[in-house]
């Protein structure tokens, strides 16, 4: 262990990183190498490319992943704040470029060929967005005369604003959801909640209606006619693959599946390594946000709640809607498996993320004064 | 206190947790607060899908999956009197498809149609659209066709392993042995009477496992089948029949050791097995036999005792009954014996003798030896016999000349042989017998005497009469012709004919009837006739001069007439 008399800024680190969160990412991460060789050669030979061309380049981005989770977490809450409003300056230009300059897949604008190199800036503007949104509440409740909801409000009208346009439902709803949580927890009166659930469930309607392949995913789920290929491929995946799955390699279902590297990831572990590693994957997931939630309900800088709290509940609403659409339980929606699914900007964006929250939760000397209070609150929980 | 008061502003607060306001941070209660329901919510969701994992779980996998490997039937050989396998089964691969499973259904069909060119299109797409969990798309493969389709990879599609019945004998014992339908299941000939035999239920209940079932011995001699049928192809094609048919019946225990009927079909590939004149005309067909019938007439006036070899009938002049006229082919115009009406086939001295014994009787003797009744054998294709609904006297005369009357070729043999085995009718079979269980199931119809006249009478026509042309040195042929007009339009025809030949060997003690017949023969040559002891007569003489040594009859050249003569032909 490193000695408490060594005060370099790794050996600090370390001392005061969070470690059960260091373990829990690094171990998905080590979940996404392993299963992109099981999800990713039949879609790699059926598009013609080699076996392990999703394989390989999974592990090739894992190094600026593992890179940029480590060195986020260096960072102090300044530090975060400064970086987060550089990346949201910028992805939010990028944003608007997209739209013009964009590649086109699939009939959206989402992303950014930069050197030869596919960025998708809405990953890298969650951290940001939820970071900057984490300050303007916590200002906001620190000097009430500070706009910051206003501001909040404003950032994210803009922001959704951008994602529709792409059009990008997914990151739409993780956005707002995202947002709502948060300023849940800032401390929204009930009547505005009311107002904003509202125009919430108005904007699911009218999505149903403005956007076709919309109304159809979901009539699909509720009626279960239609194109449900994808889907019930997914949810056979992991009949088939039972408690203890079929074996590494002898998955047949998985290579019907059109995306299994990427969104239906869960299902081919399901099939491939049973029903066990899926309630493991499941459970770091779990994990991760409820610790993340435990620390901000005993943190005592908002900001830093807020932060965290936000930042591990876009990780957690995306972990949710991904399992959710593997297993039929929610129309299908595209949405990435964190630090699992196929995909460069989504890695390295959870990365960041996640480096912002390991930052965030390291121990802090400033934290001990209230320790004491902690345990009283802590202790006395139920009561509320 | 100044934090308990900024609490307390707060509305939405519960009472009861005023007391721990004081030691948090003013606004910090009501945020933890939500910070907790939060983390409910979140770990609601995270159940739910714990839950729905289990749930999966718990689900059987195959409901989803492929359907269980399929039992499929399995058919004990079939195997002749000699052991030689007539029937076996082989395995063979099915494609089958799981549309569910299928990503591109024009893709499969186009590739599949590289190997199997001859898919239906549109059908297949229909069957890969379906939606279904399971669909044959080609039965019984080739090993190669199966290897072409596994190497092209195709998703959702996969190989079963069938049973398919195969025949090495071809088409030689085709309607005897029978066929099985793509499911493995007999549908004609003995494959079907082993289903019905109970083979169908132990297929049922999954109990027809290979190794257990033990061969089907039949009492067909493969090698006279093959002489059969090779001597029928012959026939056809040198008299230019339409169909022609022979059956080998053991005279003293019914079995049918060959029996062959033409056109016929090749089991291994029966696309035509269906028509209608393939069908198995010794048993399935019924026809006025003709002058064969005389024999039976003959040996109902002698076993009556109204009549013996020295009974005279009067021919020489045509019987007129009612419209009808009855003239005699070979007419000698004169007073006939009995050998004689037999040998000359009169028709005017046999409608004499069924007179003699009258209408009843007639019938009661005829039906005494099985020929108005369906025959009872194991072979399903049986055809029923026709008689006139109301017998008048002018019924009883044309059938005694073998009018009037339909038989199946297979049911005169029977017939026959009781005539010549000592006076014993017993149902014909296709499985072993031997003579104890042939004379428990046999019916003494005829006096004895009445069998060593008859006996005579044949060897007499074959010496003397109509079948010269039966004679096969050594084995001691006799027989009866029948060369019957065909009812085209509802009257004979004068130039269409259906002839047959009743023989039996060796006459000392006859052991075999043959039985040939031959539909439409045309004349061999220019110029020559085309009536039985023509063509239906040779073709029982080829049959048993090839056959006869293999069917245990020692060839004995001393009861010739004249000098001993040693044919190799």
């Amino acid at each position: 262990m490193i000695s408490r008399l060594d005060r370099s800024p790794v050996a600090n680190w370390w001392r005061t990183v969070d470690r059960w969160f260091l373990a829990a990412f690094l171990s998905l991460m080590g979940l996404g190498i392993v299963l992109s060789f099981a999800a990713s050669p039949a879609v790699a030979e059926r598009i013609g490319l080699d076996s392990f061309h999703f394989a390989t380049r999974q592990i090739v981005y894992m190094i600026p992943a593992l890179i940029a989770l480590i060195a986020v977490s260096f960072l102090d809450a300044r530090q975060i704040r400064r970086l987060s409003l550089f990346l949201l300056g910028l992805m939010l230009l990028m944003m608007v470029a997209v739209l013009f300059v964009g590649v086109q897949v699939k009939g959206a604008h989402r992303w950014l060929s930069i050197a030869g190199i596919s960025v998708q800036p809405s990953e890298f503007l969650k951290p940001a967005f939820v970071i900057i949104c984490a300050w303007l509440f916590a200002e906001h409740k620190r000097q009430p005369d500070i706009p910051g909801n206003l501001f909040a409000m404003i950032l994210l009208g803009a922001v959704v604003a951008l994602l529709v346009a792409q059009p990008d439902l997914g990151q739409t709803i993780l956005v707002l959801g995202t947002w709502g949580v948060m300023f849940f927890m800032a401390g929204m009166p009930w009547l505005w909640i009311i107002v904003i659930g509202g125009l919430g469930l108005a904007g699911a309607v009218g999505a149903y209606t403005v956007f076709p392949h919309v109304a159809g995913r979901i009539d699909r789920f509720m009626t279960g006619e239609g194109d449900t290929f994808q889907v019930d491929m997914g949810r056979d995946a992991v009949i088939q693959g039972g408690w203890f799955g079929v074996g590494p390699g002898e998955g047949t279902v998985k290579r019907l599946i059109p995306d299994s590297h990427a969104d239906f990831v869960f299902s081919v572990a399901g099939e491939e390594f049973g029903i066990v590693l899926c309630l493991l994957i499941m459970s770091i997931f779990a994990f991760i946000v409820l610790r993340g939630l435990r620390t901000a309900l005993r943190e005592e800088d908002d900001f830093t709640r807020f932060a965290v709290a936000g930042l591990v509940v876009v990780f957690g609403f995306q972990s949710v809607i991904n399992m959710g659409v593997n297993l039929q339980l929610m129309p299908a929606k595209g949405m990435t498996l964190p630090f699992i699914s196929y995909g460069g900007s989504s890695l390295i964006a959870i990365a960041i993320s996640m480096g912002m929250v390991l930052a965030l939760t390291r121990r802090r000397p400033e934290k001990r004064k209230t320790l004491s209070f902690e345990r009283a609150g802590g202790h006395m929980l139920p009561a509320e | 206190m100044i934090a308990l008061l900024r609490g307390r502003r707060k509305p939405g607060d519960a009472a009861g947790s005023i007391v721990l306001e004081g030691a948090r941070k003013a606004t910090g209660g009501k945020q933890k607060n939500r910070v907790v329901m939060t983390m409910a919510v979140f770990f609601g969701l995270y159940a739910a899908i714990a839950g729905r994992l289990v749930y999966l779980g718990m689900l059987d996998p195959e409901e989803s999956g492929p359907p269980a490997s399929r039992v499929t039937a399995s058919r004990p050989d079939i195997v002749d009197r000699n052991g030689e396998v007539l029937a076996t089964d082989i395995k063979t691969a099915s494609l089958f498809a799981e549309p569910r499973r299928i990503v591109d259904a024009d893709e499969v069909i186009e590739r599949l149609s590289t190997v199997l060119p001859d898919i239906e299109v549109e059908q297949t797409y229909h069957k890969l659209k379906s939606g279904a969990g399971f669909v044959w798309l080609k039965r019984q493969l080739t090993p190669k066709q199966q290897s072409e389709i596994m190497a092209l990879g195709l998703p959702g599609i996969g190989f079963r392993t069938e049973k398919r019945r195969f025949y090495p004998a071809g088409p030689t014992a085709a309607h005897i042995v029978g066929l099985t339908n793509i499911d493995n299941k007999g549908i004609a000939g003995l494959e079907k009477y082993i289903d019905d035999q109970g083979l169908a239920d132990l297929q049922a209940s999954g109990l027809a496992i290979a190794k257990d079932l033990k061969p089907v011995k039949l009492s067909v001699d493969l090698r006279v089948q093959h002489i059969v049928h090779d001597e029928l192809a012959q026939a056809m094609e040198r008299y230019h029949a339409i169909a022609a048919g022979a059956v080998v019946l053991n005279a003293n225990t019914g079995e049918v050791v060959a029996m062959a009927s033409l056109p016929d079909f090749d089991p291994n590939n029966p696309f035509n097995a269906h028509e209608k004149d393939r069908l198995n005309r010794m048993s399935a067909g019924v026809y006025e036999m003709g002058s064969t019938i005389k024999s039976f007439t003959t040996a109902m006036a002698l076993d009556s005792g109204l009549a013996n070899l020295e009974s005279r009938f009067d021919a020489s002049r045509p019987l007129r009954i009612g419209r009808f006229t009855i003239k005699d082919f070979h007419g000698k115009g004169r007073v006939l014996t009995l050998p004689e009406v037999f040998i000359y086939s009169s028709n005017i001295g046999s409608a004499k003798e069924a007179d003699m014994v009258g209408i009843e009787g007639h019938r009661e003797f005829l039906k005494r030896l099985g020929l108005l009744d369906r025959l009872k054998t194991e072979l399903p294709e049986v055809a029923s016999p026709t008689e006139p609904k109301e017998w008048k006297k002018v019924h009883s005369i044309t059938i005694s000349f073998g009018h009037g009357m339909s038989t199946t070729p297979l049911q005169t043999a029977v017939g026959a042989a009781a005539l010549m085995n000592g006076g014993k009718l017993i149902q014909p079979t296709f499985l072993p017998r031997s003579q104890d269980e042939a004379n428990a199931v046999a019916e003494q119809v005829l006096k004895p005497t009445t069998v060593e006249q008859m006996r005579y009478l044949y060897r007499l026509n074959a010496e003397k009469g109509s079948g010269k042309r039966a004679e096969v040195p050594g084995f001691r042929v006799g027989g009866k012709t029948g060369t019957a007009e065909k009812v085209v339009n509802g009257r004979y025809s004068s130039d269409k004919r259906f002839n047959a030949f009743l023989a039996a060997f060796p006459m000392d003690n006859p052991q075999y009837i043959v039985l040939s017949i031959i539909d439409e023969p045309k004349p061999e040559k220019p110029g020559m006739g085309a009536t039985s002891g023509l063509n239906a007569a040779p073709i029982v003489a080829n049959i048993i001069r090839r056959s006869g040594a293999l069917l245990g009859v020692k060839p004995e050249f001393g009861h010739e007439s004249g000098a001993t003569v040693v044919s190799y032909q």
